[in-house]
């Protein structure tokens, strides 16, 4: 390849990856900021999506049809999840609400295993996603133009909401001061499934591409999601949303500059790679890359 | 207006507030004063709904609202503006401002609203897009007020509203609630600036260790508590500072 070729590809390949990471991140974090709680049943939204696709593939609707009942789905689960599983512990304890995240991750996981299969199974995708085009000569595959593209407008929607909506407002004051926010009458319930149900919409997004690399999904699916969303918010700073969405694109970038770079025998070391950078990062600044203001 | 009675409220393992009675009436200014840990602070939390009572009766015009949560106590007409401000950072003041009118869905009214406020504290009118975080202490204290009034509150609860402004500013704070309450708003208010809150409130209620010690008029007061103790605190409610 020529170098201008291995350019574009470099930054299609850090921009999808980097986009899918900051969408991820943000879903985690904003209910962290809000609950103080990582919710370990995340990577699980994924994997509803994907079972949803599943379950749709070969009936008579059209992708995006299917689509869009997935993403309902994931943020249905999520909403359900934190009335059903969530709510009734909130008042007792952060440890109590993080070991029931781990529950409700176990139990879906569980579910699958047992209601469909360890196996994986083939979730249908549009012809689109292995279409490639040209872009100044290198082809680049549509699939990771459309992530780059759904993420950004995901982000611009996501930052109109909460600077211009009422309810955004009140999301971003809430993470910052909980009980002032109610004492204002926001309703302490309406701030948190809001978050749930936003958090559930970006991971039912990301799921679409995620599972679109392997086309297949399985009852494991959700753990790299979540480990990635997690290292990003916390390389990022967990005390901001824009921290979240600069620790996707940073870490993606590690990702997809790993990739590259480690000669053809370290490849499978990869992770250890970008992990162990993360580390180093985190030993230099451990509030994360965002400082809380 | 208000009314308390018997109440207990616990706040951890202390008891922050061990029998507790007093009355707001319509239009009237009020003020708890008493040294730290006194249960001032927390005798407001636990009206604004922050706090569960252990025991006792919370009655608003007419209603029980002892234990409801913060959310529906600000629709009853309590608004609260706590200790410390509790303005949001890194929001604009308008947002800030929108947040306090939340209660009220009304478009058109919440313009008129922010108006008000503009004109009330013109400060804040000519910085609304700005992050109140960028504001001093004495316009946070403004910003914390107006947002308190957002919400057309039948009763204000003032947290230390003097707290660390500088003299100057804390005139203004006193000139700003003596205004408010001229203007027909009952406000129970908490100071630890005994005299010169004693010089604009109707009535006071000089709390020790979670209970009333004395109430009266300002005058009442005068004469019969030695103000200096009020001050200082007696007993063990040093231990107990960390709560006020």
């Amino acid at each position: 390849m020529s170098p201008a070729s291995e350019t574009v590809t470099f930054i299609v390949d850090w921009l999808s990856l980097g986009s899918l990471y900051a969408l991820m991140a943000l879903g985690l974090v904003i209910v962290y900021g809000i609950l103080r709680l990582v919710n370990f049943a995340y990577g699980e939204l994924i994997m509803v999506s994907g079972y949803t696709l599943y379950l749709l593939g070969g009936g008579p609707l059209p992708w995006l049809v299917m689509a869009a009942v997935a993403v309902a789905a994931a943020v249905l689960s999520s909403y359900l999840t934190e009335r059903v599983a969530f709510r009734p512990v909130r008042e007792k304890s952060l440890t109590a609400m993080l070991i029931t995240s781990f529950a409700v991750s176990t139990l879906l996981q569980n579910a699958a295993l047992l209601f469909v299969s360890p196996r994986a199974r083939v979730v249908p995708l549009p012809d689109l996603f292995s279409d490639s085009i040209a872009i100044g000569g290198t082809l680049v595959p549509v699939r990771d133009l459309l992530a780059i593209v759904v993420s950004l407008a995901m982000l611009a929607l996501f930052s109109f909401v909460l600077r211009k909506t009422i309810l955004g407002i009140a999301l971003r004051a809430a993470a910052d001061k909980f009980t002032m926010t109610r004492m204002l009458g926001v309703p302490a319930n309406l701030i948190i499934s809001t978050a749930f149900a936003i958090s559930g919409l970006l991971a039912g997004i990301v799921s679409l591409f995620w599972l679109g690399r392997t086309a297949s999904v399985t009852p494991g699916i959700g753990l790299e999601p979540l480990i990635v969303s997690f290292v990003a918010t916390v390389l990022g700073g967990m005390q901001s949303l824009i921290g979240a969405v600069v620790g996707g694109y940073v870490l993606g970038l590690m990702t997809v500059a790993i990739n590259t770079l480690l000669p053809q025998d370290l490849v499978d070391y990869r992770q250890a790679f970008t992990f162990g950078l993360v580390i180093v990062i985190l030993l230099v600044r451990p509030e994360g890359l965002i400082r809380a203001k | 207006m208000l009314e308390l009675r018997g109440l207990q409220v616990q706040y951890g393992s202390i008891m922050a507030v061990r029998d507790l009675s007093l009355n707001v009436n319509e239009g009237e200014l009020v003020a708890l004063i008493g040294a730290n840990g006194a249960g001032k602070t927390t005798t407001l939390a636990t009206i604004a709904g922050v706090l569960k009572p252990k025991k006792g009766s919370i009655v608003f015009r007419g209603h029980s609202i002892a234990g409801l949560p913060p959310e529906a106590i600000v629709r009853k007409g309590i608004a609260m503006v706590p200790e410390d401000r509790e303005v949001f950072p890194t929001l604009t003041i308008e947002q800030n401002l929108r947040l306090g009118g939340y209660i009220r869905r009304n478009r058109a009214e919440y313009r008129r609203d922010v108006d008000e406020m503009c004109t009330l504290f013109p400060i804040l009118g000519e910085r609304l897009a700005q992050a109140a975080g960028t504001l001093s202490g004495g316009e946070q204290q403004q910003l914390a007020l107006a947002r308190a009034l957002m919400s057309h509150p039948k009763m204000l609860m003032l947290d230390e509203p003097s707290l660390g402004l500088a003299p100057a500013l804390v005139d203004q704070v006193f000139k700003l609630v003596t205004s408010l309450h001229r203007q027909g708003m009952t406000i129970l208010l908490v100071e630890q600036n005994v005299h010169q809150t004693l010089d604009i409130v109707d009535r006071a209620y000089v709390l020790s260790i979670g209970r009333v010690e004395a109430a009266g008029t300002p005058a009442d007061l005068r004469h019969q508590v030695n103000l200096q103790s009020v001050y200082l605190g007696e007993g063990p409610e040093g231990a107990l500072g960390q709560l006020s």
